[in-house]
C-alpha cells in the first residue's frame, strides 16, 4: 500500500464519517458470494452505490455513470462478520496495561460497555480488516462475576466512530468458568444469575421489589445496582442474552431459563457438546455462536467435543455462526469454515457445503447480532462491506485484495505490513533499518 | 555404568569413580545385573547415564506389504513425483518411483488417484501428554517451575499416553512422529523426547528408537516474568543470561571432573556440551536469538533450532551463518509482548535467506492442521513473488523436522530403506480441504478415515459421550 493512500486514510479518519468517500461501484465478472447460504455464483456482478449494495448476482444492470471495475473471475464476497472478539479492546493480550477484555478487579461486571473502550485503531483491527472482517461483535469478557458486559457490535473502518450499535448484547458464563467464578459451583453461578435478573425484573417494575443493592464474596462485588439496571433489557427482552455453555445438561440448563424468563432472547455460546441435545436447541429456536473444530476433551464440559458438532446441529435445523474467539485469532474464521467443507469428504463426519460454510462466518453471525439483512451479505439495501480476493477466500493460501466497508475502500496496512516491506531484504549496506520506512 | 553406594553408609559415595564419567562402555553396562548379587552383600548400583534407563519398548505393529499407485508424491526433501507408486514392506520404504515402478503381484494397493502421499508430519513442539486433555491441573506436568533451571527433568516422565490429543493429532493431522517438550517457565526446562505417534500403555512403547534427547532452553519474557514476580532471580532479561552463563560454566566444570559427583542436571547439561543432546531453545526475539547464539559460542554448544522464533525474519542471515534452524508458526502475533512483531512472511523470508524453517504447533489443536499452517506461510511468500514449492513447503513439516530432531536420517522422506511413515491424504494436503485418509507409522496402518474401528481412542474416552465418534 502506498503512502499516500495510506495518507488518505488516515486523514479520512480524522475528518469525515465513513459514507463521505463512499465509491459507487459496480464489480464485474466476478465470482460472486452472496453471503447467505447459497453457492458462489460465476460471471456474476455487485453493484454499490451511496454505501449500499443495490444488486448482485448475473444480471445486474450497469447504471450510467458508475465506475465499472472488472474482477477478472476473482472471488467477491460480502464483508466476514467476527463474533465474538475482543477487537479493538486490546492491544497485547498479555500486556495487561493494553488489554481491556477483562475487568475482574472492578466492581462492575453486566453493567460494562465495551462500546466506551473500543480503539478503532487499533492494530488488531487492522490487521483482521486486512483479512476481510468489516464487522465484529466485540465484548468484555466474563472475568470477576459471570456476567461480562456489554458487547457492542463495531465496524473496523477506523474512523472514529467503531460503534455502530453499544450494548447489543449482554454476556454471561453459565459453564464450568461461570461455576468457578460464583464461588466454585455451577449451582451458585445459577442462583447469582436468577438473583440478578429477578432484581432487574424487579427494577423493571414487572415484579417484586427492587431490594439487592450488592452481592458481593469477599472483597469481590458480584453485582451491583448498575449491573442490575443494565440487565433490565436482558430480562425484558429488548437486548439479547449470550449463554456460554459447553456440556449438554448446561445447554439444557440454559435454554430451561425460557421458561423463567419468557422474554429472555437467548443466544448459546461455544456449545462444544450441542449435537447432543441439536434437537432441542432448533426446537428452542434459540441460535448458537459455536467453537468451529475443537474436538478435544479440553475440560470434563467438552467430552464430545467433535469437528463435527456444527455440522449436525446445521442438520438438526439449528442456526449456527462459528465462533471467533474459538481460533488462535479470528482471521482463522476463514480457515475454521474451510475445515468444515473438508468434513463432508470424511467419511462419517458431518460439514458444511461452501456455501454453508461461508455464511456461518458472514450473514449468520450478522443476523444473530441483530444485523440481519444489513452485514455478511450481498443483498438490496446491505451495507456495502465489499471484499475482493486472490483466491478462494476459504483456502487458507487466501487474502483480500480490496476491502471496502460502506463503500469506502479500506487501507490494508497494518504494523504486520510495514515490518513485512522494512524486512524484503536484509540489505543494510548504506544504512540501518530504522531509516528504511 | 555402577554406581555404587553402600547401605550403611545411606547415600554417600564410596567407590563409584574408579570408572571415569564418560567412559563407560558395554562391558562396564553389561555387568549391571551384579547389581542385584551387591544388595545381597549390602552395596547398592544404579545404571549409569548412558544406560538408557528409560529405553524405548516400541516396536512396529505388524504390517502387511503395501504399495500406493498413481498419487501425486511429495518425498520431503523438496522432491515431487506425478503418478507415483509408493510401495513399503517390512516397516520400511522399499521403493519410491514413477508409474513404472515395479510391485510384487501378491501385496495390498491403493489407488492414489486424485490423492497425495507425503512421508508422515512431524510435529517439533508439542505438549502433548505433558499438558493432555482433559487440561485439569492434575494434568498440568509440563513446567517444573520451581527453579528457573531445572536441566534434571525429563519430559518423558510427564507424559500421559493416554492424551486423547495424540489420536487427534494422528487422524486430523497425519502426525507420526513428535518432540514433547518441556515448557517455557524455565530458562532450561530439562529433556525432551521424541515419540512415535502410537498408542501405547506407557511412554516407552512410544519412545521413538534411536532418537537422540532434547533440551529444552527459554529466552524472554516467561523466566523472568515466573521468577522475577517470586522477587527472585532472573527479573530481566540480563538476569536470563547470567543465570545461563553461570550455570553453563558450572556444567562445563563438572564435564570436566572425572571425579564430581552424580548430577542429574548436568549430566544433561554435559550431553549438550558432548553434542548428543540437541538444543531446542524457545526464542521470541531477533536481538535475543543473536545473543544466545553468541552464547552458545562461549560455551561450546550449538543451538539446533529456535522455537516460536517469531522475529526470525529479521536475522536470516545470521540463522544461516550459525546453522541454526527456526521452528515457528504461521500466523501466531500479538498474543505477548515478544511476539507483536509476527509477521505472515516470516518462513518464507527465512527460506529467501537460505535459512532453515520447520512449522511447529505448540498447540493440540494445530498439531492436527500443520500442513494448513504450512500452506498459509508459503502463500504469504508467492504475493511478494518469494516462490517456494509445494514439496518444499511439505519439508517443512517433514524431513526440516526430523532433521532438526536428529531423526532424519530414519524418517521424514520417503527414501528407500527409511521407515514406513507415510500419509495418504484424500487431496492436495496444502489445501483446507483435504484430510489424511491412511496414516501409517512404519508400515503399519495406524489410522484410515475409510474403517471407523481404525479410529484409535485412548482410555479416559471409553464410555464418555462421543467414543469412537470422528474427532
Amino acid at each position: 500500500m502506498n503512502r499516500l493512500l495510506a495518507l488518505g486514510a488516515s486523514l479520512a479518519a480524522l475528518t469525515a464519517a465513513a459514507p463521505a468517500l463512499a465509491q459507487d461501484m459496480l464489480i464485474t465478472n466476478a465470482k460472486v458470494v452472496i453471503g447467505d447460504g447459497s453457492a458462489p455464483i460465476d460471471g456474476a456482478s455487485v453493484l454499490v452505490r451511496g454505501g449500499r449494495v443495490v444488486a448482485a448476482g448475473r444480471n445486474v444492470a450497469a447504471p450510467q455513470g458508475v465506475p465499472s471495475m472488472d474482477a477478472g473471475g476473482r472471488w467477491v464476497t460480502p464483508g466476514l462478520f467476527a463474533t465474538i472478539t475482543t477487537l479493538g479492546l486490546a492491544d497485547v493480550d498479555a500486556v495487561d496495561e493494553s488489554n481491556d477484555s477483562r475487568a475482574g478487579g472492578a466492581p462492575f461486571s453486566a453493567s460494562l460497555d465495551a462500546a466506551q473502550a473500543i480503539n478503532p485503531t487499533s492494530q488488531n483491527i487492522l490487521v483482521h480488516r486486512a483479512a476481510g472482517i468489516t464487522r465484529a461483535a466485540s465484548t468484555t469478557m466474563p472475568s470477576g462475576s459471570i456476567f461480562g458486559g456489554q458487547g457492542a457490535i463495531i465496524d473496523l473502518d477506523g474512523d472514529a466512530n467503531p460503534v455502530m450499535q453499544a450494548r447489543a448484547f449482554q454476556m454471561v458464563d453459565l459453564s464450568e468458568g461461570g461455576g468457578r467464578i460464583a464461588g466454585g459451583s455451577r449451582a451458585a453461578a445459577h442462583v447469582l444469575f436468577r438473583s440478578a435478573l429477578r432484581e432487574a425484573q424487579a427494577l423493571a417494575g414487572r415484579s417484586g421489589i427492587p431490594g439487592t443493592t450488592e452481592i458481593t464474596k469477599g472483597d469481590k462485588v458480584m453485582l451491583g445496582r448498575f449491573d442490575a439496571e443494565a440487565l433490565v433489557p436482558v430480562v425484558t427482552g429488548r437486548q439479547k442474552l449470550y449463554v456460554a455453555v459447553e456440556r449438554a445438561a448446561d445447554i439444557r440448563a440454559a435454554l430451561a431459563l425460557k421458561a423463567e424468563f419468557p422474554r429472555l432472547d437467548l443466544v448459546l455460546v461455544g456449545v462444544s457438546e450441542g449435537w447432543l441435545v441439536a434437537s432441542e436447541i432448533a426446537a428452542a429456536k434459540v441460535p448458537v455462536i459455536a467453537n468451529g473444530l475443537n474436538d478435544l476433551p479440553d475440560t470434563f464440559q467438552q467430552l464430545a467435543a467433535t469437528q463435527s458438532n456444527v455440522g449436525r446441529m446445521k442438520a438438526a435445523g439449528v442456526t449456527v455462526a462459528i465462533n471467533a474467539d474459538a481460533a488462535q485469532n479470528p482471521r482463522r474464521l476463514p480457515q475454521t469454515a474451510g475445515n468444515l467443507v473438508a468434513l463432508s469428504r470424511v467419511p462419517g463426519a458431518s460439514g458444511l457445503s461452501w456455501g454453508e460454510a461461508f455464511a456461518a462466518i458472514s450473514s449468520i453471525p450478522a443476523a444473530i447480532s441483530g444485523m440481519g439483512g444489513k452485514a455478511g451479505v450481498l443483498a438490496p439495501g446491505a451495507l456495502g462491506d465489499v471484499v475482493i480476493w486472490d483466491g478462494d477466500p476459504l483456502e487458507v493460501g487466501s487474502v483480500p485484495t480490496k476491502v471496502y466497508i460502506s463503500g469506502v475502500e479500506q487501507d490494508l496496512a497494518s504494523h504486520q505490513s510495514r515490518l513485512r516491506d522494512r524486512y524484503k531484504t536484509l540489505d543494510e549496506s548504506a544504512r540501518p533499518k530504522a531509516f528504511d520506512w | 555404568m555402577a554406581y555404587k553406594f553402600t547401605r550403611s553408609a545411606g547415600l554417600a559415595l564410596v567407590s563409584a569413580w574408579a570408572l571415569a564419567a564418560c567412559a563407560t562402555t558395554n562391558a562396564q553396562s553389561d555387568s549391571a545385573p551384579a547389581a542385584a548379587a551387591d544388595t545381597k552383600a549390602g552395596t547398592f548400583a544404579a545404571k549409569g547415564p548412558k544406560d538408557d534407563p528409560f529405553a524405548s519398548t516400541y516396536k512396529p505393529f505388524p504390517n502387511v506389504a503395501t504399495a500406493i499407485r498413481g498419487a501425486t508424491i511429495y518425498d520431503g526433501k523438496g522432491g515431487k513425483i506425478e503418478n507415483g507408486v509408493v510401495f513399503m514392506s517390512g516397516g520400511k520404504i522399499v521403493a519410491v518411483g514413477g508409474p513404472d515402478t515395479p510391485i510384487p503381484a501378491d501385496i495390498a494397493v491403493f489407488d492414489g488417484t486424485g490423492k497425495f502421499v507425503t512421508p508422515g508430519i512431524i510435529d517439533i513442539h508439542s505438549h502433548l501428554g505433558d499438558y493432555p486433555s482433559p487440561g485439569v491441573d492434575a494434568h498440568s506436568d509440563g513446567n517444573e517451575a520451581t527453579s528457573p533451571t531445572t536441566p534434571e527433568v525429563w519430559a518423558e516422565h510427564s507424559v500421559w499416553p493416554q492424551d486423547p490429543g495424540f489420536t487427534r493429532a494422528l487422524a486430523n493431522g497425519g502426525i507420526t512422529a513428535l518432540q514433547i517438550l518441556p515448557g517455557s517457565a524455565n530458562l532450561m526446562g530439562g529433556r525432551s523426547v521424541t515419540l512415535k505417534n502410537v498408542p501405547g500403555r506407557t511412554v516407552q512403547q512410544m519412545k521413538f528408537p534411536g532418537a537422540p534427547y532434547g533440551f529444552k532452553m527459554a529466552c524472554g519474557e516467561n523466566p523472568k516474568r515466573v521468577y522475577g514476580s517470586r522477587g527472585r532471580m532472573p527479573s530481566t532479561r540480563m538476569g536470563n543470561l547470567a543465570v545461563n552463563r553461570q550455570t553453563w560454566f558450572d556444567a562445563i566444570e563438572y564435564a570436566n571432573n572425572d571425579k564430581a559427583k552424580r548430577d542429574l542436571g548436568k549430566e544433561t547439561l554435559a550431553g549438550v556440551l558432548r553434542g548428543e543432546i540437541l538444543v531446542h531453545n524457545h526464542c521470541y526475539r531477533a536481538d535475543e536469538m543473536a545473543l544466545v547464539m553468541d552464547m552458545a559460542k562461549e560455551m561450546g554448544y550449538k543451538v539446533t533450532a529456535f522455537h516460536h522464533a517469531v522475529e526470525a525474519y529479521k536475522i536470516g542471515d545470521l540463522l544461516r551463518e550459525n546453522d541454526v534452524c527456526s521452528a515457528i508458526w504461521a500466523d501466531w502475533y500479538g498474543f505477548k509482548m515478544e511476539a507483536y512483531d509476527g509477521i505472515l512472511e516470516n518462513a518464507a523470508f527465512l527460506q529467501r535467506e537460505g535459512a532453515c524453517v520447520v512449522i511447529h504447533s505448540d498447540d493440540a489443536n494445530d498439531i492436527q492442521r500443520l500442513n494448513q499452517e504450512a500452506a498459509k506461510a508459503q502463500a504469504a511468500g508467492r504475493r511478494l513473488g518469494i516462490n517456494i514449492s509445494d514439496a518444499e513447503v511439505i519439508g517443512w513439516i517433514t524431513y526440516n523436522a526430523a532433521k532438526a530432531m536428529g531423526i532424519g536420517d530414519l524418517t521424514g522422506s520417503l527414501e528407500k530403506g527409511k521407515m514406513a511413515d507415510v500419509v495418504l491424504w484424500n487431496g492436495d494436503p496444502l489445501s483446507v480441504y483435504s484430510r489424511p485418509e491412511k496414516v501409517w507409522v512404519d508400515g503399519a496402518l495406524m489410522f484410515d478415515a475409510m474403517n471407523p474401528k481404525t479410529r484409535p481412542v485412548s482410555d479416559f474416552e471409553l464410555g464418555q459421550p462421543g467414543e469412537g465418534d470422528v474427532k
